[in-house]
Formats: C-alpha cells, sequence, structure tokens
C-alpha cells in the first residue's frame, strides 16, 4: 500500500463517481416521464449492434499482429466460436468452445 | 403482470443460462483483479470495496495502478469518465427496456457493464417472464460473480489450482456470439459492420490504449449521418 486509507478511499471514491456518472447521465438527461426524441430513439435502436462491433474489436486491441504468434489462436478460436454457432446457435456451447479451443492454442500449441 | 414469488423464480431459471458465460469470464477477470490488489498491497476488503461500489471491470484494473502511484483523486476521476464512456451509450440504447421497471432501475442502471449490456440488449424476452425480474436477474447475478472474483482473488493471492491461461478469452467469445445474434436480424447488419469497422479504424489511428472514445466519436458520426440510409 504506497497510499494512505484516505487517499485509498478518496480514489476509490473519486474512481466510483466518475464510473456511475457515465451509467446514470443518459437516465437523468431523459427521465422516464418525458419520451425521448426521436434521434435518442434510433440511437437506442442502433448502438447495441455497434457496441458489440466495438466491443469484439476492443478484445483483439492487444493481439499483436506482427510478431509473437500473429494472432493465428484468437484468430482459430473466433472462428470455431463463428462455425459453432452457426451449426448449432448454442450459445454456451459456441462459448464453452473457441474458449476451450484457445486455451488449448496459448498453453499447449503457442505456448 | 406476474408479480408473484413463482414469477420471480421463473425469471431466475431462466437468467441463469444467459449469464453462465459471464461467470466464467467474471469469476477469471475478478480473480485476476483481486490479485492484482493483493499484489499491490491492498487486502481484500480494500478489493471488495472497489467492485462492490464502482463495479466497472476495465476501470478496476486501472485503478490498481493508480492506487501505487502517486495520489490525483481528479485524473481518477477524469480518467474513470473517459475510461466508461461507452456506458452511457449503453444507458441511451436501454432507455427503452428499463422503462417501468420500477424498484429494480436503480439497480439496473448501476451495474449495466459491457457484459450485462450485451445480454440485456440481445436477448429476447422468454416468454412468460417478467421483463423487469430477467433484467434484474441477469444484472444481480453478474454482479454476484465479479465480487465472488474479486474476493476469491484477493485471499488466494495469486494461487490457482489449475492453468487458466486464455480463459478470459470466454468474454471476447460472449461478445462475438452476442454480436452474431445481433446479425440474425438483417436491419441491424449496417450498424454492427459501422461498429467494426470504426473500432478497427480507431485502434489502427490510435493504437490499443486510446481506442475507444475516438471510434465512439467516430461511430456515433457516421450513425447519425447514415440515419437516412439506416431508417429505411
Amino acid at each position: 500500500m504506497r497510499l494512505t486509507p484516505m487517499e485509498t478511499l478518496l480514489t476509490i471514491l473519486a474512481v466510483t463517481l466518475g464510473t456511475q456518472i457515465t451509467r446514470w447521465l443518459p437516465f437523468l438527461l431523459f427521465p422516464e416521464r418525458k419520451d425521448p426524441p426521436g434521434v435518442v430513439l434510433y440511437l437506442g435502436r442502433v448502438l447495441p449492434p455497434a457496441m458489440m462491433g466495438l466491443l469484439v474489436i476492443y478484445c483483439f486491441r492487444n493481439v499483436s499482429w506482427l510478431s509473437g504468434s500473429h494472432g493465428v489462436p484468437e484468430l482459430l478460436a473466433t472462428a470455431v466460436v463463428v462455425a459453432l454457432h452457426g451449426w448449432k446457435r448454442n450459445v454456451l456451447l459456441s462459448i464453452a468452445g473457441g474458449t476451450a479451443v484457445y486455451m488449448l492454442l496459448v498453453q499447449v500449441v503457442f505456448a | 403482470m406476474d408479480g408473484t414469488k413463482s414469477g420471480f423464480s421463473r425469471a431466475l431459471k431462466a437468467a441463469f443460462p444467459a449469464t453462465v458465460p459471464v461467470m466464467t469470464g467474471y469469476l477469471c477477470l475478478g480473480f485476476a483483479y483481486g490479485v492484482l490488489m493483493a499484489d499491490a498491497g491492498y487486502g481484500v476488503g480494500w478489493a471488495l470495496l472497489l467492485s462492490v461500489i464502482c463495479y466497472a471491470g476495465s476501470m478496476e484494473f486501472v485503478t490498481v495502478s493508480l492506487l501505487t502511484a502517486a495520489f490525483d483523486p481528479i485524473s481518477a476521476l477524469l480518467m474513470s469518465i473517459m475510461v466508461n464512456a461507452r456506458h452511457s451509450f449503453y444507458g441511451l440504447s436501454m432507455l427503452g427496456k428499463y422503462r417501468g421497471t420500477g424498484w429494480a432501475r436503480p439497480f439496473l442502471i448501476f451495474s449495466l457493464t459491457d457484459e450485462t449490456f450485451s445480454l440485456v440488449s440481445t436477448l429476447e424476452l422468454p416468454e412468460g417472464v417478467e421483463r423487469r425480474d430477467f433484467y434484474f436477474w441477469i444484472s444481480l447475478l453478474n454482479y454476484g460473480y465479479w465480487l465472488l472474483g474479486s474476493a476469491a482473488g484477493a485471499l488466494a493471492g495469486g494461487v490457482l489450482p489449475f492453468d487458466s491461461t486464455g480463459m478470459d478469452f470466454a468474454l471476447t467469445a460472449l461478445f462475438v456470439v452476442l454480436f452474431l445474434e445481433q446479425w440474425q436480424r438483417r436491419g441491424n447488419r449496417p450498424a454492427g459492420l459501422i461498429g467494426l469497422g470504426c473500432t478497427a479504424l480507431s485502434l489502427l489511428l490510435f493504437g490499443a490504449d486510446n481506442l475507444v472514445i475516438p471510434a465512439m466519436i467516430l461511430l456515433l458520426l457516421v450513425l447519425l449521418g447514415g440515419r437516412r440510409k439506416l431508417c429505411a
């Protein structure tokens, strides 16, 4: 512990405040009683698929494409997820299969 | 409206299987976070406090480094707003679905993480289950997994009975699967591609550490600019 307990507490409270501001802001701007404007409804409809795209790329942000394993474990495991999901469309199976393949690749094949 | 006890437990039964991938990911990542806190010299009490009141995976990892640097709460506040700005987009998307959720609503808003958002925004509401109860259980279960992982990591301080390297891929796989679920609906495809494209471009231009904010701005501009086309 490098900070004093009071400094630690204040840092934790600051981080919490910032995080919770980002979560509450839209709900405070557009309270339940009022109908949000059309553009907000439109964003509410198109943002989920767009943000899912963002999160997928975000997960791959630290992959080193030019060195190390060149992203092969990530791409192979993702291909397994896509293939399993196209085949059975079972969320748990797709995720378990992809994760198992990835663990095998990084622990054994590309270790 | 089924406000009975049986309706509530039926919602739990429907919600639990949906949260299993998050359980895997959160237990692993929460554990890793707890270990880092322990390594930095902070006990289980501190590790849990941050998880209980802040509850934001990636930001908690950043906080570990803030707690080992010089004391600077203003930077900590600004950084947490930057790192979690995407949560405001989640809120915008959930205005409608979280409407009229009554007593559960404050907790639903408090606990809207990446993973919880991806589930509540993508999954179809199962037949015979009340919306409020379904979202409440998904949110509460995920919260519980994260707290459990954090506490276990801080207590164990780095000793795992098996090699879990790569297990955090479960969350990547979860996002890929939920992207595919969104993709099933034809109308979602352009927006999905815009999300992938803008973020990939932002990664190329700004690098791994600074990609989120530019990506959000970029995809917001493209989505707003293409409103006419995307609505058609």
